[in-house]
């Protein structure tokens, strides 16, 4: 009953969906104000019907409702309460609910959100968001839905895939698509902004919060994920250039341009059509990479989710929604104009540099994700580009762009100041350069040739980044929420760039095989491997062993890695003993037996690795202030009286308001 | 002229959305992941015969016809769900089935067949799972094809479908037969 009532749902859900498309894009477009005071109330309406859905989904799996083809497919009897929720998006069909859920969250925030908008332009954003939903309910309902019944029921499932039971992994997919999803409301928001014919800085006042809240929750997402592969996999690495992660990489560099080139248009009214190209890019990376991972082009770590079935009809929607916003976009972009020039060494110009390097370096990503493809669909050999690609290109357009972060920090809107601001860049840049080299040869005494100059940017971000703070509390001025923001975010760049740089350089490792009483040392540490001994939990058994870490002598911690057995899926997993010490992360993995009491042992140190995931959380605190700011909520009140009565397909008007240089 | 230039991202989108569905296409289906074993012969066995309590079964008696291996067990619930066409297909087909019950219990899977009806020719009972490794079976149901001469032709990882069958398996099975003659 409870499954077929989440069908159910699931289809009034898709005929609201539809009302709300029809409503949000053709009310505006006739002028029927009936018409569009009806697209909220289909919103709420297609919201509850999939929360009902998501809930019974989540009965199903909770109840262990084994005559549910899904449940049986991903659960077990033997699986603890958490996992069994977490199993809803264990695999394709539930992962899919889950994110039309978000959609349809992310909708209704922007319903609630955006009712001191103009309400024709509300109405359409929330139509484009419609649209968008619509399609996923149906590829759902169509080729992947969660309720399909099992008869006869099974009497026991297959279990969640073990990979996927961990903490980290539960919350990594709501997160990720909340930042997949969320940058459906800027695309919204720009195909809105070209549908009207109007496109002004209030426009981008308006997406600035809602872009950066969603490229938080994905650089949180990136970073649960990578994390779990870190220590779940085993392989003791922290990102691996696999399609999956490419995948979701590609949207937040993408995302993060379109954060600082919607800072240039709402400040100054610049890049307008770059913008909204942006905006529209953004979203695009993100379908793609829902369509890479559930359509089976790719074989990676991530497979146990693909099915090809399901690639051609999320072809056809990429085709429709990417399509569409592109040629809106070829349509309408040239109509739109801007106002004012700018000096080559502005704040503007650093901006667009930004831009210009962070696309490149998505395009870098992009081509060696999709190299396997093209090289077929040019009918050559099959070529797979590895890790030694993504590590060449990648830092190329990245060095610069690090560079650039102090200078356009220091920069002034629309007036090169810069012959103002060198003797104070230069002096930060020497420290910065004294500081990196005392480090590089001072701690760790040897490097690469790229360590010190990498070490050297991250100190130089991060002084830049808290000069202008600094500087503005001793004159007694307030600190806005985007500055804070702002600096919190370039701050966890810097960390960023530490911790990659750190890992990269001074990463010690070493696979032996050792038997209880034996000793090993690596660097500066000793590892004794003490016992083995055997464990059991609720849905395994395995073994764990015993490791005693002492560093010069000093007894520092133990670890106790294990190596599971999951009884029903009969997979073996490693989970390994993980502990720090003065920054540097100690990694031990217990691998096979490899007889006469011996075991192979995994031993990696890898200083400051913990700042590529602590840094991704920083940065979305810091978009997070960023975005709660004053200025947004003003920006909306502004509108309302300002622009509501503006006729629809009116031609690209360009705001004649001043500039506003405030954190120039 | 100049408003071509923001045509472009739309040309550049379309080229890429042909590479995908060339992509797409081509997709070597999930199910058909490469074996090593394809164009090698099938790793001998001779296990307990679950039909027969106390005779064993050899695949070295399945040799001159093509054949189908197929790995099951009661606890799987996706052997459940190909179980039907399974049975559809031992009733149209020329070609055996020979089942492989992995870790199981007898008694339990003298019950499933009862209750849902047998489509196999034959059942070698595994409980210790040695030959799955040996076929490299990453998680039940999997099919193999093994073609007249002992050769793996196919493998199938995933529940088998109708579609499937006649994708994958009919135009196997139809040309090696001719071969063989």
């Amino acid at each position: 009953m409870v499954p077929e009532l989440g069908h159910f749902a699931l289809i009034l859900a898709l005929l609201l969906a539809a009302l709300q498309t029809f409503f949000g894009i053709a009310g505006p477009a006739l002028g029927k104000d009936r018409w569009v005071a009806a697209v909220a109330p289909a919103v709420a309406g297609q919201f509850v019907m999939i929360c009902v859905a998501l809930a019974c989904l989540v009965t199903a799996f909770v109840t262990l409702d084994f005559s549910v083809l899904y449940v049986a497919q991903n659960a077990n009897s033997a699986l603890p309460l958490m996992y069994r929720v977490a199993a809803v998006w264990g695999a394709h069909e539930g992962s899919l609910l889950l994110w039309i859920f978000l959609l349809s969250s992310w909708t209704i925030a922007v319903a609630i959100g955006s009712r001191r908008l103009p309400p024709r332009y509300a109405a359409r954003v929330l139509g484009v968001l419609g649209f968008i939903t619509f399609a996923f309910l149906l590829f759902s309902l169509a080729t992947s839905n969660p309720f399909m019944r099992l008869m006869p029921a099974a009497a026991d499932g297959r279990d969640l895939n073990p990979l996927l039971q961990d903490p980290a992994l539960a919350i990594h997919p709501p997160m990720l698509y909340t930042g997949y999803v969320g940058f459906a409301v800027a695309f919204a928001f720009a195909c809105a902004a070209m549908l009207e014919g109007k496109m002004d800085q209030v426009w981008a006042r308006w997406t600035r919060p809602w872009t950066t809240v969603a490229w938080g929750f994905l650089s949180i997402g990136i970073a649960l994920g990578s994390w779990w592969a870190y220590y779940e996999l085993g392989w003791g690495g922290y990102w691996f250039w696999d399609p999956v992660e490419n995948a979701s990489f590609m949207p937040w560099l993408a995302g993060t341009a379109l954060i600082h080139s919607l800072a240039v248009t709402d400040k100054r009214g610049l890049f307008k059509s770059w913008t909204l190209l942006l905006a529209i890019l953004a979203f695009s990376l993100s379908l793609l990479g829902t369509f890479l991972v559930r359509s089976g082009v790719t074989v990676s770590v991530h497979s146990f989710a693909a099915d090809p079935g399901r690639g051609m009809f999320l072809l056809v929607f990429l085709l429709i929604i990417i399509g569409g916003a592109l040629s809106l976009y070829a349509w309408r972009a040239p109509m739109l104009k801007s106002p004012a020039g700018f000096d080559v060494l502005s704040r503007e110009s650093f901006l667009l540099f930004n831009n210009i390097l962070l696309v490149i370096a998505t395009a870098i990503v992009f081509g060696g994700t999709l190299a396997p493809f093209i090289a077929e669909a040019i009918g050559s050999e099959t070529l797979s580009v590895g890790t030694p690609y993504f590590n060449i290109m990648f830092p190329l357009p990245i060095i610069p762009l690090l560079a650039l972060v102090p200078i356009g920090i220091h920069a002034g809107w629309k007036k090169g100041r810069l012959s103002e601001q060198k003797g104070r860049l230069l002096v930060t840049l020497g420290i910065s350069a004294v500081l990196a080299l005392a480090f590089v040869f001072g701690v760790y005494g040897r490097g690469q040739v790229l360590t010190p100059v990498a070490y050297t940017l991250a100190i130089w971000i991060a002084i830049s980044s808290l000069i202008d703070p600094f500087d503005r509390i001793r004159r007694g001025l307030s600190l806005s929420r985007s500055i804070i923001g702002m600096t919190l975010a370039h701050i966890a760049l810097a960390m960023l760039v530490m911790g990659v740089a750190s890992v990269e350089s001074y990463t010690q490792e070493r696979d032996i095989a050792a038997g209880p009483g034996d000793t090993i040392t690596l660097g500066n540490y000793a590892f004794r491997f003490d016992k083995v001994e055997s464990v059991e939990g609720p849905n395994y058994e395995g073994v764990r062993g015993y490791f005693t870490v002492t560093h010069e002598g000093r007894k520092i911690l133990d670890l106790h890695p294990e190596k599971r057995l999951y009884w029903v899926q009969r997979q073996t997993l490693t989970e390994a003993g993980i502990g720090s010490h003065w920054g540097s992360n100690i990694f031990l993995a217990l691998g096979d037996d490899v007889g006469g009491g011996k075991w192979s042992v995994r031993l990696q140190i890898r200083p400051l690795v913990n700042y590529v995931w602590i840094s991704a959380f920083l940065m979305a605190l810091g978009g997070g202030i960023a975005a709660s700011d004053k200025r947004y909520r003003n920006a909306k009140e502004r509108a309302a009286e300002g622009v509501s009565g503006t006729a629809p397909g009116a031609v690209a008007s360009v705001s004649a308001a001043p500039a506003r240089g405030s954190a120039g | 002229m100049k408003s071509l230039r923001f045509a472009l991202p739309l040309a550049g989108f379309l080229l890429i959305a042909l590479v995908l569905y060339i992509g797409v296409k081509n997709s070597p289906d999930r199910q058909n992941l490469r074996s090593v074993l394809i164009g090698r012969p099938a790793p001998e066995w001779t296990l307990p015969d679950l039909m027969n309590p106390g005779a064993m079964l050899t695949n070295a008696s399945f040799k001159g016809k093509p054949y189908i291996l197929n790995v099951w067990a009661t606890w799987c619930a996706a052997c459940r769900y190909e179980h039907q066409t399974l049975m559809d297909l031992s009733r149209n087909q020329e070609v055996p089935i020979i089942g492989l019950n992995w870790k199981d219990e007898d008694n339990l899977a003298h019950e499933w067949l009862e209750r849902l009806g047998n489509p196999y020719a034959a059942i070698a009972v595994d409980k210790k799972g040695r030959v799955p490794i040996d076929y490299g079976v990453t998680a039940a149901p999997e099919s193999f094809l093994v073609d007249a001469n002992g050769i793996v032709q196919y493998r199938l990882a995933g529940p088998m479908t109708h579609s499937i069958w006649k994708r994958e398996f009919a135009p196997r099975i139809a040309g090696k037969s001719v071969v063989a003659e």
